[in-house]
């Protein structure tokens, strides 16, 4: 498009960033991934509060704590603060075994 | 102020929340801004409109073309994010006043660092707090120009080592001290300034909804952890944030109307001084920090102990006169 074709009262009054960052994957960011134990998991939620990125989830209708791992850049803070110390942080395996 | 007292926060209702500030930006593993910002927008009450100064978080937040944000967000200028702010609330007003504002009331919130707020945006801060605008300041404080390199910022605490003040033979890394931007902002007469640290989210998120409810400007002191700027471990961000409540580094504490309260977590240590950590703890474990513990440097670490506890004592006093 060319300056020709709009005036300045028709063109953006600034840059606009069109798209959500939700389509914008951070998960391959990782080296380590959280790993859940179920059995030790209280449903405290901590991991959910101090989640930087918002990759920990809580979905309240089916009661559960989901990891993002496509948002996860896997620092560790959710393993550092679970106070029962239900995740640990673990190599992924490799896609190709 | 009675709707605070009404609004219920458990770690449920929280994280039922939806994300204002959503997954996808590209900030570092680990980032305390982030996760801080996070909190405070899940705070907010209704309408809201976020202006941000130039620093990490509107860099990481807004990479074309993408952005981070479910609300109207503004960027423009490294030193406008008060100003702009301004400009929102009047153009609000105005609308109503003409009735072409559909919503009854709409927030603003303005987010800056601490380079956007100790020393670039720092008159445009005085300025619309001055005017008396209706918005809430949010400082994240990272201590450093992070985004740009780790440069010193009138917020880098003394002994920090930057890329422009080096730790080595010349220098101990910086030798001044950190300013007292809460202090300066109580001394513009501000109804609401507070200070408060994500790892107390409870604290935090009450406070962000305090300042909303002003009718006035109001100042939020965030404590920010940066894993890259102050070398240390990701997973340690929230570990940080409390250690410094604890050793006294960031007490955290209420400013309404000049009247001083230390908000929970201080209070526990100011009622119980034996539970107060020497700086060290807080210290250690921090590259930026780790030529503090070379026997020549002993005396660094002297002189933030004891400027940490001057300040301590002089707040706890403050607390005593205005109560």
């Amino acid at each position: 498009m060319s300056s020709k074709d709009k005036g300045w009262k028709e063109i953006a009054p600034a840059g606009v960033s069109p798209k959500s960052s939700i389509g914008f994957m951070t998960g391959d960011w990782k080296t380590y991934m959280p790993v859940r134990d179920l059995e030790k998991c209280t449903t405290c939620l901590m991991c959910v509060l101090y989640c930087p990125e918002g990759a920990v989830r809580w979905r309240p209708e089916m009661g559960k704590i989901e990891f993002d791992y496509s948002f996860c850049k896997g620092c560790g803070i959710c393993a550092n603060e679970c106070p029962t110390k239900a995740i640990t942080m673990k190599l992924p395996e490799k896609e190709d075994e | 102020m009675a709707t605070t007292q009404e609004w219920k926060i458990t770690a449920k209702d929280i994280a039922e929340k939806p994300d204002i500030l959503m997954p996808g930006h590209r900030a570092c593993a680990g980032c305390g801004p982030a996760h801080a910002l996070r909190l405070v927008m899940k705070a907010i009450r209704g309408p809201t409109i976020v202006t941000e100064a130039t620093g990490c978080m509107e860099v990481v937040t807004s990479i074309y073309p993408y952005t981070s944000w479910a609300v109207p967000w503004l960027h423009t200028a490294f030193e406008t994010s008060a100003a702009n702010a301004s400009g929102i609330e009047a153009a609000l007003k105005v609308l109503k006043r003409k009735g072409k504002l559909k919503q009854e009331h709409v927030d603003v919130i303005a987010i800056a660092g601490d380079g956007g707020t100790f020393d670039i945006g720092f008159q445009a801060l005085s300025g619309a707090v001055e005017r008396g605008h209706d918005f809430l300041f949010v400082l994240y404080d990272n201590e450093a120009y992070m985004n740009t390199g780790i440069q010193r910022s009138g917020g880098t605490p003394m002994g920090a080592a930057t890329t422009t003040t080096p730790a080595g033979s010349v220098m101990p890394g910086k030798l001044q001290h950190k300013k007292p931007i809460a202090d300066i902002m109580v001394a513009h007469g501000m109804e609401y300034v507070a200070s408060a640290s994500p790892y107390y989210w409870k604290d935090l998120l009450q406070k962000v909804r305090r300042g909303l409810e002003v009718e006035g400007p109001a100042f939020l002191h965030l404590f920010a952890p940066c894993p890259r700027g102050w070398r240390t471990d990701p997973a340690k961000t929230i570990n940080y944030s409390k250690l410094a409540v604890e050793s006294c580094v960031f007490p955290v504490y209420e400013v309404v109307n000049g009247k001083y309260t230390l908000s929970t977590p201080s209070k526990l240590i100011a009622l119980a001084p034996q539970k107060k950590k020497p700086v060290a703890d807080y210290l250690k474990g921090q590259g930026r920090y780790r030529h503090l513990f070379a026997p020549q440097n002993k005396h660094m670490l002297d002189e933030i102990q004891r400027w940490t506890d001057e300040r301590w004592a002089k707040l706890q006093q403050k607390v005593e006169q205005t109560a």
